[in-house]
């Protein structure tokens, strides 16, 4: 498939938007389940969540370079029942919201406890809120993955490793970002954060890794005589049926070959997983934060990679039409 | 289900690649109210357009024992067409009155999701208008009733010289798309995919003469026609017991 630039950064930028919600709100919530009297200031989620929704608005301005009549955009709402599709459009305003939510009541201090539980621990507005948005974006995270993992003529993508792959690369970057963010500011979250995000980099790598060799095992499902229903065991096609291009022979097939996808897929593991690890490692152990901001711009430059090889790497069966000009 | 799905039988046993309906479907399609089937550099070293229907040539078999196949394909109608659920708009839907699968073009946000969720490649998108199309089996013809009655067919089932494209009602069992399918053995396109192919087509049939000896010599020398026939000897049975003829 011929990888859209507009999808690999909506794809990349809303997940690493997601993740640090995320991030944001598993460091809240260990605050509040925490024995310490150890807390972070409102300022200090104001601005996570502000960074957040700034990369979910980024991703939605790149996907709609994507849209030919981007106008008529507000219908992709329309169809939630059936299309995945559709559902992220829902889900990523969803979470937007709750993020910019998620912002300002901490940012304002406004936080009243709604409810204390038997052992003296209360739930207060802001926890709620965020687990609300940490919530949505989990969702937006199956619905994104799902968008690329229910199309079953392209085997490579028609996996729920699709899915489990994308978010966890989401949740990585956004962990990345926050440790970094954390790092930065001094934060008591920086150690959890680092963690986790070291955790949830190794995952992504060992999961990435196996949907790649899983991809290498791949048996078609359909073959030339299923296409076109003739029962010989050697057919050729002499030509398409045209001397020029078509959608169908720019739409469906990598640029730059079985070759390309390859090397972006080396890159892609390296610089998406590989030296982020390396770095995180490095800057957690040696109190280092700048190494932290160096991982967030290379795993972000790696993560691309890895988009554009994943979505160049997936061979549409329509393509058993379109193999020979003449 | 609607108990109406138009579709197209294609005879492969039939059609000669002469590529009539490519240009016959391209002209009524670009010409119609719908706009143009755009093409970019139609004169250029690397023409792109829209077509709703191709022909294309596949060579079965290894050399000598060859056949070549040609092959028309367009949008087959799927009665589970995979295209439709994943459109984000409606804009992709299948006709509940006759089972057409159209696209409103002015609801077409251009995303191209249903062309990666068709496994035939029907759909081509068009770069100029930013919309999806594909074949609408000449919706705008079939019923227009300021057509001659016999001529309200697809353009591609109207051009075709050898009359390979059957256009018809395959669930009315007495239409003559049907009876082709059933006595013909037509067959579906990939039916691994449970997409159901309201397009059928029609096998290659190989039809060898058979002789045998007794064949090609009569046994009844022709120029002995016009001779009497034989006597009956006088003691031979007879039809009547009286004559012996």
């Amino acid at each position: 498939m011929r990888p859209a630039f507009s999808v690999l950064f909506l794809t990349t930028l809303i997940g690493a938007g997601q993740g640090l919600l995320i991030a944001l709100v598993t460091g809240q919530w260990y605050f509040v389940i925490g024995t310490g009297a150890a807390h972070e200031t409102g300022k200090f989620y104001g601005i996570g969540a502000a960074v957040s929704v700034a990369l979910l608005a980024a991703g939605l301005v790149a996907s709609i370079f994507h849209l030919a009549n981007p106008q008529r955009g507000w219908r992709a709402a329309t169809r939630w029942r059936t299309s995945w599709l559709s559902r992220e459009v829902i889900v990523l305003p969803a979470v937007m919201g709750l993020a910019f939510l998620y912002g300002v009541t901490h940012w304002f201090d406004f936080n009243p406890v709604l409810y204390t539980f038997g052992n003296q621990k209360s739930l207060d507005l802001t926890m709620s809120v965020g687990f609300l948005a940490a919530g949505a974006a989990g969702l937006l995270f199956i619905c994104t993955g799902m968008i690329y993992a229910c199309v079953k003529f392209i085997r490579e993508w028609g996996s729920f490793w699709t899915v489990i792959n994308y978010t966890l690369m989401g949740l990585s970057s956004g962990f990345v970002l926050a440790a970094a963010y954390t790092g930065a500011s001094g934060s008591p979250l920086f150690g959890l954060l680092a963690g986790l995000g070291l955790i949830l980099t190794g995952l992504g790598l060992a999961t990435k890794l196996f949907h790649l060799w899983r991809n290498t095992r791949l048996k078609p499902k359909s073959t030339m005589k299923s296409a076109i229903g003739i029962h010989h065991q050697q057919i050729r096609q002499v030509t398409q049926g045209f001397l020029g291009s078509s959608f169908n022979t720019t739409e469906f097939v990598a640029p730059g070959g079985a070759d390309a996808v390859r090397a972006l897929n080396l890159a892609g593991l390296l610089a998406g997983f590989v030296l982020p690890i390396l770095l995180l490692a490095l800057g957690w152990s040696h109190g280092e934060p700048p190494l932290l901001w160096i991982a967030v711009a290379i795993q972000y430059v790696g993560l691309l990679a890895e988009r554009w090889a994943f979505f160049a790497g997936g061979n549409h069966v329509q393509n058993l039409y379109y193999q020979r000009m003449a | 289900m609607s108990d109406k799905q138009l579709a197209l039988v294609i005879d492969l046993n039939v059609c000669v690649g002469c590529h009539a309906c490519v240009t016959s479907c391209k002209e009524w399609n670009t010409s119609g109210w719908a706009g143009p089937l755009t093409d970019l550099s139609p004169y250029g070293g690397d023409p792109k357009g829209v077509f709703f229907n191709r022909v294309q040539t596949f060579e079965c078999g290894t050399f000598p024992n060859t056949e070549t196949v040609h092959f028309p394909k367009s949008c087959l109608h799927c009665e589970e067409p995979p295209c439709v659920p994943v459109c984000p708009t409606g804009a992709s839907y299948k006709r509940e009155s006759d089972g057409i699968v159209l696209v409103d073009y002015d609801k077409c946000i251009g995303c191209k999701y249903c062309s990666w969720s068709c496994p035939y490649g029907a759909r081509e998108f068009d770069e100029v208008q930013g919309v999806m199309k594909k074949c609408t089996l000449c919706v705008d013809r079939i019923y227009d009733t300021s057509i001659p009655e016999d001529r309200r067919k697809p353009a591609c089932v109207l051009a075709c010289p050898p009359s390979a494209r059957i256009f018809g009602d395959i669930k009315d069992p007495e239409s003559e798309a049907s009876k082709a399918i059933r006595e013909n053995a037509g067959f579906q396109l990939m039916p691994e995919w449970g997409t159901q192919p309201a397009n059928h087509y029609l096998p290659r049939r190989k039809t060898a003469m058979r002789l045998h000896e007794d064949e090609l010599v009569r046994a009844d020398n022709p120029l002995k026609l016009e001779a009497e026939l034989p006597k009956p000897a006088f003691s031979s049975p007879t039809v009547d017991e009286m004559s012996s003829w």
